[in-house]
């Protein structure tokens, strides 16, 4: 095994400042995208008082639970002791910094008093996992900012195995309380669920490892660094693994809610009466999201290509997004159950008359905004890969350091 | 070895610099302390006493009572909070408007699946024992206060839609626009979120009702009771003790200050 030795990220300046300059701009649009909100206020939107939470909060989840599936790769090194894993363990925690950070813009940018981000930041009611989650976050933050520092620095070196165990367990207790937002919501037949918790769990780390390999085969292919054929398989599989157990999650998601009479209407509307929510849940979720990545996975011949791996990559990515794009807007088109045993004639107010749902129609201010998050995200991974060293020279597999040895111990002989 | 001061001399002019200071800087104030401790004693009715627990202030909705296509209550509620001065922006759909318009109250038609009865009723916040609007507020300002009724500090609401996406009720609204021409007696602003609070300024001036209750009454109907549900001879724990009544919801557990008879 060869020492790993790390590098910036040298491609040519007029390469990297095109680069940066294309997210400089989608950044600027989604910062005007802000502005406007904040300026005339949420009107110029497609989200009411029945769908309050839009678009950008579709990226703003996405991005968050990517970011702790990010970091994840390096947990995977740090952790549980696979040796080909430690050299991505750098760009893992740079990319979990940088979605995170993405999502929390998007997040933020989006609330109705923006300007009172202060006032969120000294008011605490603790019976809220939403206030749980703003100490989460930050927290996420500086643990991983430590873990890079455990990772990069000779000195941080003897902590690195208790940094790295205690990010992965904040991780874990991060995905928990995101998946607990929507899970605590009693009142919604698509919420109430603390299933939901571990299905973010089990999302974050397939959306997470997707995001980590483009960014891994980008960069390195910009550079021309090499990337092993093994360790690429190995990624990959992993994902594949992923992805699997998130269709599983949804399976028995689905089936948990089917079970009930009191769901038996949400699981009718979102599978074959839910019009574009329906086509996003089968085309996007399941299809785009899940089936068609996994066929190309396992395929014999398309899962040794590099060009539909990251194919696959792509694809768990945009599933990812119209996977939350049912879950966070479709929950909430659909009309509560406020008065079980009858049907609503007349109201004032939108309140599912006749069954109807409610109607959302995102702007394009929206999507702005949460590309915006996008680009946050990545122009904090370029600059970081740029200017500091998290990009290991090669990942050929002869570069890689072994797995840790596993060591039988005196009972396994007996 | 002992050190030699120069004799010490009293500085007149830094004196008198103090003392100046100090005066313009009493003046200032003055007037300022003055307005706070008038502001700060009490006035008329309750205003100026802290809330108690003694109280809980509820409604309770005979449904039998409450007719189809009157919106009395409604429009009362519009007027006593400012809401019928919202204005759609121009350039807004009257479809997308409304949806995004505040409504605090608004009557509902419902039908039986099985027997086609037909109710009507009025719908508004809860003010639940447990609110999950409260619970779930991550900066404090969906609160309860102690007699029961649940409001918003529009000071702390920052405005994240938590609390609309847990009250099992849908009865907050989120000012999805500039606001201007508003009350003073019910501030509204942008970008927060608001319901009913049971005519809340009117329980702090020690009157009596609410504005939904003195519309439904001035017509006749008598649909809506308001009053303290832990005064036993409280008109309406006098009712609440004589008919049947439930709560919306009631498998929450969130024993809601709402009750509707005949439903």
């Amino acid at each position: 095994m060869k020492r790993i030795v790390y590098r910036e990220w040298r491609i040519p300046p007029g390469r990297y400042w095109g680069i940066l300059g294309i997210l400089a701009v989608v950044i600027g649009l989604g910062g005007l995208s802000a502005l406007y909100l904040e300026h005339q206020g949420h009107w110029v939107t497609g989200m009411n008082n029945f769908v309050v939470w839009g678009v950008p909060h579709v990226f703003a989840v996405f991005l968050i639970i990517a970011a702790s599936g990010a970091v994840n790769v390096a947990s995977i090194a740090t952790v549980f002791g696979k040796g080909a894993y430690q050299p991505l363990g750098r760009l893992s925690g740079l990319l979990a910094v940088a979605l995170l950070i993405g999502g929390l813009l998007v997040l933020v940018l989006d609330l109705g008093r923006p300007d009172r981000l202060l006032v969120a930041l000294t008011h605490y009611n603790l019976r809220s996992i939403f206030a749980w989650n703003i100490y989460l976050y930050t927290g996420f933050i500086a643990l991983v900012i430590a873990y890079l520092w455990s990772m990069a620095d000779r000195m941080g070196a003897p902590f690195k195995k208790l940094i790295g165990l205690f990010a992965f367990g904040w991780r874990i207790a991060l995905t928990t309380a995101t998946g607990s937002i929507f899970g605590f919501l009693v009142a919604r037949q698509a919420f109430d669920t603390a299933f939901l918790a571990p299905m973010f769990i089990i999302m974050s780390l397939a959306y997470g490892l997707a995001i980590f390999v483009l960014v891994l085969l980008f960069s390195f292919h910009e550079e021309c660094r090499p990337v092993g054929d093994k360790l690429l398989m190995r990624l990959k599989r992993l994902l594949g693994l992923f992805v699997a157990a998130m269709l599983y999650f949804t399976l028995v998601y689905f089936l948990t809610k089917a079970y009930g009479a009191k769901t038996h209407g949400l699981v009718d509307w979102v599978l074959f009466d839910g019009g574009r929510y329906s086509a996003l849940f089968w085309i996007g979720w399941v299809l785009i999201g899940a089936l068609v990545p996994l066929g190309i996975i396992h395929h014999p011949v398309l899962g040794q290509d590099r060009n539909w791996i990251v194919a696959a990559c792509i694809l768990v990515v945009l599933g990812g997004l119209a996977t939350l794009y049912v879950l966070v807007i479709g929950s909430q088109a659909y009309p509560l159950q406020m008065f079980p045993g009858h049907i609503i004639l007349e109201s004032g107010f939108f309140d599912g008359v006749k069954s109807e749902t409610a109607t959302y129609r995102p702007t394009i201010p929206e999507f702005l905004l949460g590309l915006g998050g996008v680009a946050v995200a990545l122009i904090i991974t370029a600059v970081g890969v740029r200017v500091l060293q998290f990009l290991p020279e090669s990942l050929a597999d002869a570069a890689l350091p072994a797995d840790a040895v596993y060591l039988p111990t005196a009972s396994d002989r007996e | 070895m002992k050190q030699q001061h120069p004799e010490e001399t009293i500085d007149q002019g830094r004196r008198a610099w103090f003392g100046l200071a100090a005066g313009v800087t009493a003046a200032v104030a003055a007037p300022g302390v003055v307005l706070h401790l008038a502001d700060a004693a009490p006035a008329v009715g309750t205003e100026g006493v802290p809330v108690t627990a003694a109280a809980r202030w509820g409604l309770l909705i005979d449904t039998n009572k409450c007719l189809e296509g009157c919106r009395d209550c409604v429009d009362a509620c519009a007027r006593e909070n400012g809401l019928d001065r919202q204005t759609k922006p121009a350039a807004q759909s009257s479809a997308a408007w409304a949806d995004q318009r505040a409504v605090w109250l608004r009557k509902a038609k419902l039908a039986d699946n099985l027997t086609g009865r037909v109710t009507n009723l009025p719908l508004m916040c809860q003010h639940c024992e447990h609110p999950p609007c409260v619970d779930v507020c991550p900066t404090g300002a969906s609160f309860k206060r102690a007699d029961g009724i649940v409001v918003v500090d529009r000071h702390v609401c920052i405005g994240c839609r938590y609390c609309m996406m847990a009250c099992p009720y849908q009865a907050r609204s989120f000012i999805h626009e500039a606001v201007h021409d508003q009350l003073t007696g019910v501030p509204r602003g942008k970008g927060c979120v608001e319901s009913c609070n049971l005519c809340v300024s009117r329980r702090d001036h020690g009157l009596a009702s609410t504005a939904c209750v003195d519309a439904c009454t001035a017509a006749g109907h008598g649909a809506i009771v308001f009053g303290d549900m832990k005064d036993p001879a409280s008109p309406i724990s006098l009712a609440l003790k004589a008919m049947s009544s439930r709560q919306l919801r009631e498998d929450l557990a969130l024993n809601t200050g709402v009750r509707y008879a005949g439903l």
